[in-house]
């Protein structure tokens, strides 16, 4: 469960609000660095609230001193514990497992969780995931758009007529593709390929990066006993894998490193020798 | 407990039906149509070019599309048809890639929106392809009705006379960037859509591609500027002699059939 606050308030103004030391965040301490080191770090965030009919779109910018090995959880949770309360954003795992903090940092999607203010500018903007409904400030209802796509593709393993006995051991598997399911398993859902695919943000009905890797993992798993025709009305379609361009944002931006470039491929490929 | 239970479970989807397979059809033709555009791009630069070997080594290739040494007559139906064909796996093409364009103004925006904050080459350079693939709806139009239909000017001095005298050379100046560059750009997407030439990490292999295809675009852009610029000159010299076909040395008359 990720926590999201209450809304912003609906000032339209551009606020600029600072805090020259830093304290222990709540979750997550930064450690202190020498003076002569610290930089003072501007965060530009977008702010919104769509549950709130006064609520205008509009960016607050918040200055923080950076401390060492400060990642944007910890600065974020900093500026809500001193400078406001009411900035909504998501987190859960802080260590890039939950795959909720996912946001738009500097124009890219990436989590904030893994994400060091040292490898950014003193100049920080950060707006909520585009694609996901908005939920608040930073904060998006991506958990909504994955169930859709889930129930959509039945990302599920389907032992078509099949009574599983779950008293009996699960039938051996080959650990090497033991080792390729889980590899495409690690997926987070963190939505980060969608708001980088550019096909997504233009097409909403597009599965993405997530949804299609989904299908290249249960095309993989023996226990799934799905054919490539079936795989095939679920993304033979400009929907699903035909209506991929190949723009490989998600490749690039993916937090956990997933082959989504060569997983894409692959399933291209099955799926036209499935459709000729 | 007892810990047997019906997972849920979808029939099988059978035989698919016939209008469900034309996606993945269309999708393959696009690429096919795409990478025969793109490699007869590339060998039509070098046969072009060849006036930069002099003018009889470019009469020869003109002649040699005629037919002119199997017959021993020019059979100028023989381009035609040739053109034709790249005619129509043009509009094959065009019409295909035409369903990946932004559909109105809203996704248009969006994707410009998208690729301003993303600052990531592969997205830029996909916006750069439709802009480029959005020019060549005219200006390779042009270029192919006159090559389908005016065949028999095909050749060093009728070719120099089309650039010069009948003031192509604009056209086919924006012509070389934009098919350079959508061509260059089509070539190395098809690659990775399809996963070529891809052994071990995905990245390094789209970094190699990425690199080749630069190169390539670089050289083909290079060696169009310089046959443009030889057609030129010819253009100008043969300009008060406009019409008057090439004759080599050792030909002692027209092609004509």
């Amino acid at each position: 469960m990720s926590e999201t606050l209450a809304p912003p308030p609906t000032s339209g103004s551009t606020a600029v609000r600072a805090v020259g030391s830093l304290a222990p965040a709540a979750a997550q301490a930064a450690m202190p660095v020498p003076d002569a080191k610290r930089r003072m770090l501007h965060f530009h965030i977008l702010r919104h609230d769509p549950q709130d009919p006064a609520s205008i779109p509009h960016v607050d910018v918040f200055e923080l001193e950076e401390a060492l090995g400060m990642t944007l959880f910890i600065a974020l949770n900093e500026i809500r514990e001193k400078l406001d309360p009411t900035l909504a954003f998501d987190f859960v795992c802080r260590a890039g497992i939950c795959g909720s903090c996912g946001m738009v940092i500097n124009g890219r999607p990436d989590l904030a969780c893994r994400t060091l203010t040292q490898d950014l500018p003193e100049n920080i903007t950060l707006a909520p995931l585009p694609t996901f409904e908005l939920i608040a400030d930073l904060s998006v209802n991506t958990g909504k758009w994955m169930r859709g796509m889930s129930e959509r593709l039945e990302t599920w393993v389907h032992s078509l007529g099949e009574q599983v006995d779950l008293r009996k051991l699960e039938e051996r598997m080959d650990p090497d593709l033991a080792d390729k399911i889980y590899e495409l398993d690690r997926c987070i859902e963190c939505g980060c390929c969608v708001a980088a695919c550019g096909t997504a943000r233009m097409r909403e009905d597009f599965v993405g990066a997530v949804g299609l890797n989904k299908i290249a993992r249960f095309a993989l798993d023996p226990r799934d006993h799905r054919t490539d025709q079936d795989f095939y009305e679920l993304v033979g379609n400009d929907d699903g894998v035909f209506g991929c361009m190949t723009l490989l944002g998600c490749h690039d931006v993916c937090p956990k490193q997933l082959p989504l470039q060569t997983q894409i491929a692959f399933l291209r490929r099955k799926m036209v020798k499935a459709g000729l | 407990m007892h810990a047997t239970k019906s997972l849920p479970v979808t029939g099988p989807a059978g035989p698919l039906a016939p209008l469900r397979r034309w996606p993945a059809r269309l999708d393959l033709l696009q690429s096919a149509t795409g990478l025969a555009l793109g490699l007869f791009m590339w060998v039509h630069m070098f046969f072009v070019a060849s006036i930069l070997l002099g003018k009889d080594a470019m009469w020869t290739v003109a002649r040699m599309f005629e037919g002119y040494f199997v017959f021993g007559t020019a059979q100028y139906w023989l381009v035609s048809l040739l053109v034709a064909t790249v005619a129509l796996l043009f509009v094959v093409h065009a019409a295909l890639a035409l369903r990946k364009f932004p559909a109105n103004y809203r996704q248009y925006r969006t994707y410009r929106d998208h690729l301003k904050q993303m600052r990531h080459e592969d997205t830029t350079l996909w916006y750069w392809q439709v802009v480029t693939g959005f020019a060549l709806f005219f200006l390779a139009s042009v270029h192919l009705y006159i090559m389908m239909t005016r065949p028999d000017t095909i050749g060093p001095y009728g070719s120099a006379d089309r650039v010069w005298s009948d003031t192509m050379w604009p056209l086919y100046l924006v012509l070389l960037f934009a098919v350079e560059f959508h061509g260059g750009v089509g070539l190395y997407r098809v690659a990775l859509k399809w996963g070529w030439f891809e052994k071990g990490d995905p990245l390094a292999t789209r970094r190699k591609l990425r690199r080749f295809k630069w190169a390539l675009t670089a050289f083909f852009l290079v060696l169009g500027l310089a046959t443009l610029a030889a057609y030129m000159k010819i253009g100008i010299e043969h300009a008060p002699y406009y019409g008057q076909p090439y004759v080599p040395a050792g030909v002692a008359t027209e092609v004509s059939p």
